[in-house]
């Protein structure tokens, strides 16, 4: 099973961004993340800064850019509700050929839009370079409860197992003349809903069988708690540094 | 559901992430000793199940499908502090592995998906089961309202979130209509799912539904007693209606948005250029006069339609215990 270490966004590589250690990559995306969201949106010149760094990060990555615009499909259904605000919005208008568009509608929109594109873009960023058992790592070395980390990582591990058995059930299900239409079509796939969680539920019974027959005593063994070079922050945290420039410079400009 | 970053400014999205982490923090005190012993893998292979149970899309309406949000579930499964704990970590990984809501927003979408769901379900749930008869139908519909309630009130959080912190261009009127109106649909099919899900777990392993632990487990198959059901329809169907009645005026009193944009623009200028604009008009106008009545008749129509679904399941569950 190659579940345990890849995800549907991860991205195979040996570069640099990829070598990083996932917590300075974690407070990096977050310090990125907050520079886009607190830039006010008329100043343009800020985003095309921060889809430099973006880019540039990108190109670092040697992660394909081909590869990494198909990941962020999941931006899609947002620039479609975003792209509705304009319309619904409040006054005043402006008319556009035959439509009344919301002025502020549209400056909401586009806010919406570009944060929203960048935010993701930097999600997929740190996702496509970062395995998960790294990333659990970073997050239980930047103090996130060891308990939660441990509920992330049994959930990463049957992640696969759980849905490839829900798939399997729903293929099972539509060979035998399964179609749903409406709402009260639901009750075969709920059915379906209730006995996998029995499963799930007994099969993580007997996951933790396996662990008390191995000596697990209920303690979690608390691993890596080397440091990290300051040199080493220093270098992941540069695009994050770059973003916090633009954001302040946005704000005094 | 899953907000991206930009919706909410970061003030409001700090408050809702201080707000969420608190939640989080107390949820693990409360779990305590026995989490860290015994339950983490059962956890864990939870927060894999609702991770996969979300994939479930369900027709909504002509078109629209919605997707369980699964925190009214785990909360009935689980207990409240679990099943928060639970939605907690999958919404935290759906972020950070798939992109799938924005970082900046993570604590709003905590507190939306992950706190406010399964704790007002477990409330509901709680409030419904010792109000009803103490029978496996019972945890059957109260699962149902209770997860119907816990979308709309995901959705209202989303609203007040809004309110404070949405950086404008919608009057938060028009988000309001919009958001309950879209949640109040896919709250009935999360009910349905929902209900239909505890529903199986109680017939298989009912030792497994910590909401119910409560209920006997060799079921009583003596009929109840006619009065008590008849009781307890006509007080639910009143309760219900009284509702519609006081919380209507509240919803239309703010409808300034989109009603408002249509009078203001969409026909006072339009009916002259497009002929296609006079219906809408007269439809504008006359929906305005008789705002109030409309929104009454629509709850109504919900409480009947709900009343109607509950009727049905109980009806199937009989069904199936007499074979």
């Amino acid at each position: 099973m190659s579940g345990s270490h890849a995800h549907a966004l991860h991205y195979h590589g040996h570069s640099p961004v990829h070598h990083l250690p996932a917590e300075t990559k974690l407070v990096g995306l977050l310090v990125f993340v907050l520079s886009v969201v607190s830039t006010p949106p008329t100043a343009i010149w800020a985003f095309c800064g921060y889809a430099l760094i973006l880019m540039i990060a990108l190109g670092l990555s040697e992660v394909p850019a081909r590869f990494f615009i198909t990941r962020m499909a999941i931006d899609l259904p947002f620039v479609l509700f975003a792209l509705l605000i304009p319309f619904v919005g409040v006054e005043p208008k402006i008319a556009i050929g035959p439509f009344a568009i919301s002025e502020p509608g549209l400056l909401s929109a586009w806010n919406i839009l570009v944060k929203a594109t960048l935010g993701a873009g930097a999600s997929v960023m740190l996702a496509a370079t970062t395995e998960v058992p790294d990333l659990l790592r970073g997050l239980q070395r930047l103090k996130v409860p060891v308990v939660l980390v441990a509920i992330a990582s049994f959930m990463i591990r049957y992640l696969d197992v759980v849905a490839g058995e829900f798939r399997r059930t729903r293929v099972a299900m539509a060979a035998r003349g399964h179609n749903p239409r409406t709402v009260f079509d639901a009750k075969p796939l709920a059915v379906a809903s209730g006995a996998l969680f029995i499963r799930s539920y007994e099969r993580g019974e007997r996951v933790h069988q396996a662990m008390l027959a191995r000596g697990y005593d209920g303690t979690w063994p608390s691993s890596g708690n080397e440091r990290i070079a300051a040199k080493t922050w220093i270098v992941g945290l540069t695009p994050a540094l770059f973003a916090v420039i633009v954001a302040i410079a946005a704000r005094l400009l | 559901m899953h907000m991206p970053d930009g919706y909410i400014n970061l003030a409001t999205s700090a408050g809702a992430a201080v707000v969420a982490a608190g939640g989080v923090a107390t949820s693990l005190r409360n779990s305590g000793k026995e989490l860290a012993e015994r339950q983490v893998p059962l956890a864990g292979l939870t927060a894999a199940y609702v991770f996969a149970v979300q994939m479930l899309n369900f027709p909504v309406a002509a078109g629209t499908s919605g997707h369980l949000l699964g925190g009214a579930l785990a909360a009935i499964l689980l207990g409240p502090t679990l099943g928060a704990l639970v939605v907690t970590v999958v919404v935290v990984m759906q972020a950070l592995l798939f992109a799938d809501g924005g970082v900046s927003a993570l604590g709003l979408n905590v507190l939306n998906m992950a706190l406010v769901t399964p704790v007002v379900g477990w409330l509901v749930f709680r409030w419904l089961m010792k109000v009803l008869p103490a029978r496996t139908s019972s945890a059957v519909v109260s699962s149902m309202v209770a997860a119907a309630v816990s979308v709309v009130a995901s959705a209202t959080a989303f609203v007040i979130e809004y309110s404070l912190g949405g950086q404008g261009g919608v009057a938060v009127g028009t988000v309001l209509q919009a958001m309950v109106g879209v949640h109040a649909l896919i709250g009935l099919g999360e009910g349905l799912i929902t209900a239909l899900t505890v529903g199986t777990v109680l017939a298989v392993r009912p030792d497994l539904v910590k909401g119910a632990a409560d209920l006997p487990l060799v079921t009583d198959r003596t009929a109840p007693s006619r009065a008590t059901t008849v009781t307890f329809v006509v007080g639910g169907l009143v309760a219900a209606l009284v509702l519609v009645f006081v919380l209507a005026p509240i919803a239309s009193s703010a409808p300034d948005g989109l009603e408002k944009v249509a009078l203001d623009t969409g026909f006072s200028e339009a009916a002259t250029d497009h002929p296609v604009g006079g219906p809408l008009a007269d439809y504008g106008v006359s929906g305005v006069d008789s705002e109030r009545a409309g929104t009454v008749l629509a709850g109504t129509i919900g409480v009947a339609a709900t009343f109607a679904i509950g009727l049905a399941i109980a009806t199937l569950l009989r069904r199936r215990r007499a074979t």
